[in-house]
């Protein structure tokens, strides 16, 4: 019927996309210049959607409150926390964490906390903001 | 001429456009029939039950989820109840209605899903758009409940790690409302309209003693009218509680001919079945603990000390599954870990499903069981000396188990 094709079409103009553009509405040809461009100011970034409850984010850490029990090392899926045993602490890459949130809740102290931080791609793995109390 | 052989053979796969996944169907064709179809498993062998072995079950539950991208939920549910089973430990009453709501979004999101993939195989790519735009629905849903769209991390052993409150009811809801007004849009698309009629009605049939023959599990042989159905037959987490019958074609005034259509059929009424299930589960919700034990590390002590062997059968979205796991005293790992999905029966249906049908068919039936090798290939043999990999045949294995029943009888094993 091309009536209610016609209709169909116009009402899907008018309509909200299902689809939320991110970082940008139309996607630049180059991602490292669009950066750039975001960080002068000239390029505005569209607000990604909104999290939901409890989202399970970055992770992090309170060094001092942290006791040494290693029971987050028990439950650590992907490996992702290491022992330092002169310090007494532990170091966590964020690059290997699958973010389950397993630590957060066998730690007694409650050092470890999940945050609503997700923009964490990066290219080096190492740096320091990739690996927590490096 | 006549006496000579005039069939050939097409292999499709392990990468292949009519295929998703990597997986290998040898067929034997004459013209354009096909006369035999064999199917070869064993290129997406990942190793995860040796994984799985080296670490203790609460490490291994994130693990199980990654086995397949669409059933996290389905894994994570059959090794929990596999371990709890092994250990003695009962989920709490609360919990086991959240794990059944859950199951049922998931399952859910899996037929909306295989939908999409179905309109796709035989050429409505617009209707793949519209099934995979409506399914963000209830994956927003699940995000809203679990804290991530695919990868949940709510299964624990004992229980569940989040709660579904009453503040949650009304988006649940609102979502339930959403595919109960869709069905009737997806009933006459698939149901009803007339090329993709042409296209599945009569098209790869499974009879139904074919399908009990070869223990085919889930709408694969409901639609041959099979009453096959775990959440029935064996109930686990609240289904003994709740309202259900086995969905096969006749109940809806169909026949049960086991084709591609009366499995579209069995898949779409599947949805309206676990639409009234949550209702069900909503309305019923008990009070009390999520988790029998919420300390963690106590828990880890009780199954380093438990001692035995448990199995998790659970009706995936695509039939019955389970997972055997084998706990040993003082030891923190796993003694042993099986998984068996249901693509893993499934594959058998193929050769009668296949058989006397045409080339531009393949795709469609190929897709009909809503195959998923990634859950499936679990064994391949690895010379570790010469790193070479292979896979027994049914032939050689009989072979090497004759010769072992000889062994032990002249007493040299």
């Amino acid at each position: 019927m091309p009536t209610s094709t016609i209709y169909t079409l116009i009402k899907q103009l008018l309509t909200k996309k299902a689809t939320n553009p991110f970082p940008v509405k139309y996607t630049p040809n180059n991602m490292h210049a669009a950066a750039s461009l975001i960080e002068s100011g000239d390029l505005t970034i569209n607000p990604p959607v909104e999290l939901p409850p409890d989202f399970r984010g970055k992770l992090s850490y309170d060094v001092d409150a942290c006791i040494g029990c290693q029971l987050c090392l028990k439950v650590c899926p992907a490996e992702a926390l290491v022992f330092k045993s002169e310090e007494r602490k532990v170091k966590h890459y964020v690059s290997r964490c699958t973010f389950c949130a397993q630590c957060a809740n066998i730690c007694p102290k409650d050092c470890f906390e999940m945050t609503e931080e997700f923009l964490i791609a990066g290219l080096d793995k190492y740096s320091d903001d990739m690996i927590l109390n490096p | 001429m006549s006496d000579k052989d005039t069939t050939y053979q097409v292999p499709i796969g392990p990468i292949h456009p009519a295929l998703k996944e990597p997986f290998m169907i040898n067929f034997r064709l004459d013209g354009e029939t096909i006369v035999d179809a064999e199917a070869h498993p064993g290129m997406n062998h990942r190793g995860i039950e040796f994984m799985g072995m080296h670490r203790n079950p609460l490490k291994v539950i994130p693990l199980s989820e990654r086995i397949c991208g669409i059933c996290s939920i389905v894994h994570q549910h059959m090794f929990t109840t596999a371990v709890e089973h092994a250990a003695g430990i009962e989920p709490t009453n609360r919990a086991r209605y959240i794990r059944t709501i859950m199951a049922e979004l998931e399952r859910i999101h899996s037929h909306v899903l295989w939908a999409g993939v179905a309109a796709h195989e035989i050429g409505f790519d617009t209707h793949l758009h519209f099934t995979w735009k409506v399914r963000e629905k209830v994956m927003d849903l699940l995000e809203y409940i679990a804290g991530n769209r695919v990868n949940y991390s709510m299964w624990t052993i004992g229980g569940v790690r989040r709660d579904i409150t009453e503040k949650m009811y009304p988006k649940v809801n609102e979502t339930l409302d959403y595919y109960e007004s869709l069905y009737k849009k997806l009933e006459e698309i698939f149901l009803g309209d007339p090329s993709i009629r042409l296209r599945t009605k009569d098209i790869g049939i499974l009879t139904e003693e074919e399908a009990l023959r070869l223990c085919g599990v889930g709408p694969t042989v409901r639609a041959s009218g099979v009453k096959k159905d775990v959440r029935i037959d064996q109930p686990y987490a609240a289904y003994g509680d709740l309202d259900l019958d086995y969905v096969i074609p006749s109940r809806y005034g169909y026949e049960n001919t086991g084709d591609v259509f009366s499995k579209t059929l069995v898949r779409l009424k599947e949805l309206v079945q676990s639409i009234d299930l949550i209702r069900q589960c909503v309305d019923q919700m008990p009070e009390g603990d999520i988790d029998s034990e919420p300390k963690k590390a106590v828990l880890l002590n009780k199954l380093k000390k438990a001692d035995g062997e448990g199995i998790g059968r659970i009706e995936a979205p695509r039939g019955e599954a389970f997972h055997y796991a084998r706990l040993k005293e003082g030891q923190e790992e796993l003694d042993c870990w099986k998984i068996r999905a249901s693509t893993y029966n499934n594959l058998t249906t193929y050769a009668p499903m296949f058989m006397g049908e045409q080339i531009a068919d393949i795709p469609i039936i190929a897709a009909c069981i809503d195959p998923c090798i990634g859950c499936m290939d679990r064994a391949e043999i690895v010379e570790i000396n010469s790193g070479e990999r292979y896979s027994y045949t049914h032939e050689e294995l009989h072979v090497l188990s004759v010769e072992k029943t000889k062994k032990i009888l002249e007493g040299s094993l």
